[in-house]
C-alpha cells in the first residue's frame, strides 16, 4: 500500500467495497466444518441415457450431465482410452487431444456421407474477414497454399 | 431450431435443424434464449485447445431467455419468467456450493473434477450443451437463473452472466487495500471490468496493458486508468517496475489466459505446438511485476496440462496467487446492486450486435480483434435487434 493514499473520491464508486478483511481465502465466506468427506445429498441422479465418461477421480456420474455428442468411431476410442487414465497424467490428456484432432476428420467425412459438402469458407468466417483484414487472409491463404503446392511437389518429386 | 455447431479448429458451423433439447432431470429448464454473447473463453474451444471439444458441441455459456419449460421439481422460477444464467452449472448441495464455491460444484461435470459443469465449454466442464442457439437445457434451475430485476435491459442482464462477475472476482481475488496499484493484463470485456472494479475496492492506481489500441482507449475513458500498449514496451516487466518507484505492483492480474501474445517462444509451444496448455505469457509478466509479497490474481483461463510459469519467482518473492472461474451467483446480488446504482454500466462494452446466424463470422471478428471489435452479442432470429 502506497504511504500516501490517493484520493479517489471523484470516482464512482471509490472503496464502496473496500474490505481490510480480504484475506487470501476470502472467495470462502461460508467456510464449513471439516473433515469432508463425498456424499450425494439430495441430488437425484439424471437417468443416464447416454455414454458418459467420468473421470477416475470420482466414483460415479455427477448428478447432472451434459447430453452433448456421445464418444464414437476412433476419437470414441481414444477417449475411452483416456478416461481409464487420471486428471493428472499424460496418458489422460494427450489422447484427447489427440482424439479431437481425429473427430474433426470424422466430421467431414460424416457430412460427405450425409450427402453435404461443408462450407469451410463460411463456416471459417472468411466472409467477414475479407471485410474487415483483406491483407490477413490473403496472407493466409498465401501461406496455406505455398505449403500444400510444396507437399505435393515434395511427393511427386519423390515419386 | 438454430444452433451453432462445433465441426473443429477455427470451424464453426449454424444448424437450422437441431434438436429443441428436453427435460432430462426433475430440476431442468428449458430456456428460449434472449441474448448470447461470444466470451474469450469461447476462444480457447474455437482455436481447438481445450481437450475433450467434440465435433457437434454447441457453445455459448453466456446468456440470458425466458423459461419455456421447468421440471416438477422447480420452484424458484415460472414458464415465462426472464432469467439471468450463470455461467456455472452448480447443484447448491454440494460441500463446495455450500461454501459458495459454485464454479467448483461437484455434481454437475462427470469428466473433470476440476470445476464445474458449465455450458457449451466442451466435455472438460461436463459436456452441456451451450446457449449460441434458440433453446438450452439448464440443470439445477432452481439454483442458478435468476429473475431479471424489472427495468434491468437484457444488454445489462447478459453481461452478469460471466464477464462483470469474473472481472469483478478478479479485483476481490486482489485482496486489494486502499491506494494499492493495480496492473490487469488485458484490456478485453474481463479485464475492462477488472480495472473498473478495482476502484470499488479502493485502489491507488489502475494501470492497463494490451495491445489492441483501439480496447486501450475504450478502457482509458471507461474505467479512468492509465493504459499502455505492450507492443510499444521494450521490456514490459521492467517498464512497471519503473513506474512503480522500481518496486512493483502491489496486485497483478490476469485478465489474458492461453491465448497470450508477446513472447515468442510462450506462443509456439502454448498456442501452435501445444507443449502447455496455451501461452503464459500474462502470467508470467505479472508474477515477474508484483512486488515481492504482492498478489497475483487469474482469471484467465488455461488448459489443464500445464505451463510454463516462473514458479521459483513466485517462491522468492512470496508471491500470493489466487484463482478462480468466477463463482457468479456469489456475486449476482451485490452486482446487480452496483448496477441500478449506476456504479457500473456493463452494456457499454457491447460494440457488435450480429445475428446467430452468422456466428462463424462472429466468431472470427472476435478472435481476430477486427472491426474495433469489444463484445459481441448474438441475436435470435426471434428477437428483434
Ligand atoms: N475465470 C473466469 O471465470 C473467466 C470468465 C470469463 C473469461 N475468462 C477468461 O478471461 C480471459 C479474457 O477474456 P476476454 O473475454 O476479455 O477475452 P479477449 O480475448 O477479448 O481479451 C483478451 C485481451 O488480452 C490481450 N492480450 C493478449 N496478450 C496479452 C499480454 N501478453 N498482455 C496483456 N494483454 C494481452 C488481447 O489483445 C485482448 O485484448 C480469457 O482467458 C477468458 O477465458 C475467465
Ligand atoms: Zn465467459
Ligand atoms: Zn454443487
Amino acid at each position: 500500500m502506497n504511504n500516501e493514499i490517493k484520493d479517489n473520491s471523484h470516482i464512482k464508486g471509490w472503496g464502496i467495497d473496500a474490505d481490510p478483511k480480504n484475506d487470501p481465502t476470502y472467495p470462502i465466506q461460508h467456510r464449513k466444518e471439516g473433515p469432508f468427506k463425498y456424499e450425494r445429498k439430495d441430488q437425484k441422479q439424471q437417468p443416464i441415457t447416454q455414454e458418459v465418461l467420468h473421470s477416475n477421480e470420482r466414483p460415479n456420474v455427477s448428478a447432472v450431465y451434459g447430453l452433448g455428442p456421445e464418444p464414437s468411431g476412433l476419437s470414441g476410442k481414444l477417449r475411452r482410452f483416456a478416461f481409464e487414465h487420471g486428471e493428472g497424467e499424460f496418458s489422460h490428456w494427450i489422447p484427447l487431444i489427440l482424439a479431437d484432432r481425429v473427430n474433426a476428420i470424422e466430421g467431414v467425412l460424416d457430412d460427405l456421407k450425409n450427402g453435404k459438402f461443408p462450407n469451410i469458407i463460411i463456416e471459417k468466417g472468411w466472409p467477414a474477414q475479407w471485410k474487415h483484414d483483406k491483407k490477413g487472409l490473403i496472407k493466409k491463404l498465401s501461406i496455406y497454399t505455398a505449403i500444400t503446392v510444396g507437399t505435393i511437389w515434395l511427393i511427386v518429386r519423390k515419386k | 431450431m438454430l444452433a451453432t455447431n462445433y465441426r473443429g479448429k477455427r470451424r464453426i458451423r449454424v444448424d437450422r435443424d437441431a434438436p429443441i433439447p428436453e427435460i432430462q432431470h426433475t430440476q431442468d429448464a428449458i430456456i428460449k434464449v434472449t441474448r448470447t454473447c461470444i466470451c474469450g473463453s469461447d476462444l480457447h474451444l474455437y482455436n481447438g485447445n481445450v481437450p475433450d471439444t467434440r465435433v457437434g458441441s454447441v457453445f455459448g455459456h453466456e446468456f440470458v431467455g425466458i423459461v419455456s419449460e421447468i421440471g416438477n421439481d422447480v420452484t424458484n422460477i415460472k414458464v415465462g419468467d426472464q432469467v439471468i444464467v450463470p455461467f456455472n452449472i452448480a447443484c447448491g448441495e454440494c460441500i463446495f456450493c455450500e461454501q459458495e464455491l459454485y464454479a467448483s460444484c461437484h455434481e454437475s461435470n462427470a469428466q473433470s473434477t476440476a470445476l464445474s459443469g458449465i455450458f457449451g465449454y466442451s466435455h472438460l466442464a461436463g459436456g452441456h450443451q451451450g446457449g449460441q442457439a434458440e433453446y438450452v437445457r439448464v440443470p439445477y434451475a432452481n439454483v442458478g437463473p435468476m429473475v431479471i430485476p424489472e427495468n434491468m435491459d437484457l444488454d445489462d442482464a447478459v453481461l452478469l452472466a460471466d464477464i462483470l462477475p469474473t472481472g469483478y472476482q478478479a479485483a476481490e481475488m486482489g485482496g486489494i487495500q486502499k491506494g494499492d496499484t493495480v496492473v490487469v493484463f488485458g484490456a478485453g470485456p474481463v479485464g475492462i471490468m477488472a480495472a473498473k472494479c478495482a476502484w470499488l475496492f479502493g485502489a491507488g492506481r489502475v494501470i492497463v496493458i494490451d495491445k489492441e489500441e483501439y480496447r486501450l482507449d475504450f478502457v482509458r475513458q471507461y474505467a479512468n486508468c492509465e493504459v499502455y500498449n505492450f507492443l510499444s514496451l521494450e521490456d514490459p516487466v521492467r517498464f512497471i517496475k519503473q513506474i512503480t518507484d522500481w518496486v512493483g505492483a502491489d496486485v497483478c492480474i490476469d485478465a489474458v489466459g492461453a491465448e497470450a501474445a508477446g513472447d515468442a517462444l510462450q506462443t509456439i509451444t502454448g498456442r501452435k505446438l501445444l507443449l502447455q496448455a496455451g501461452s503464459a505469457t500474462a502470467l508470467q509478466w505479472a508474477i515477474n511485476s508484483v512486488k515481492k509479497g504482492g498478489i497475483v490474481s487469474v482469471v484467465g483461463v488455461y488448459g489443464p496440462t500445464g505451463n510454463l510459469v516462473p514458479i521459483g519467482n513466485v517462491v522468492n518473492k512470496g508471491i500470493t496467487i489466487r484463482a478462480g472461474q468466477a463463482s457468479v451467483k456469489r456475486l449476482l446480488p451485490r452486482l446487480i446492486k452496483h448496477l441500478q446504482d449506476g456504479i457500473i454500466n456493463p452494456k457499454e462494452l457491447i460494440t457488435h450486435r450480429i445475428p446467430l446466424e452468422e456466428a462463424a463470422d462472429a466468431y472470427r471478428m472476435f478472435s481476430g480483434k477486427l472491426d474495433y471489435m469489444i463484445k459481441p452479442v448474438l441475436i435470435l432470429p426471434t428477437v428483434s435487434l
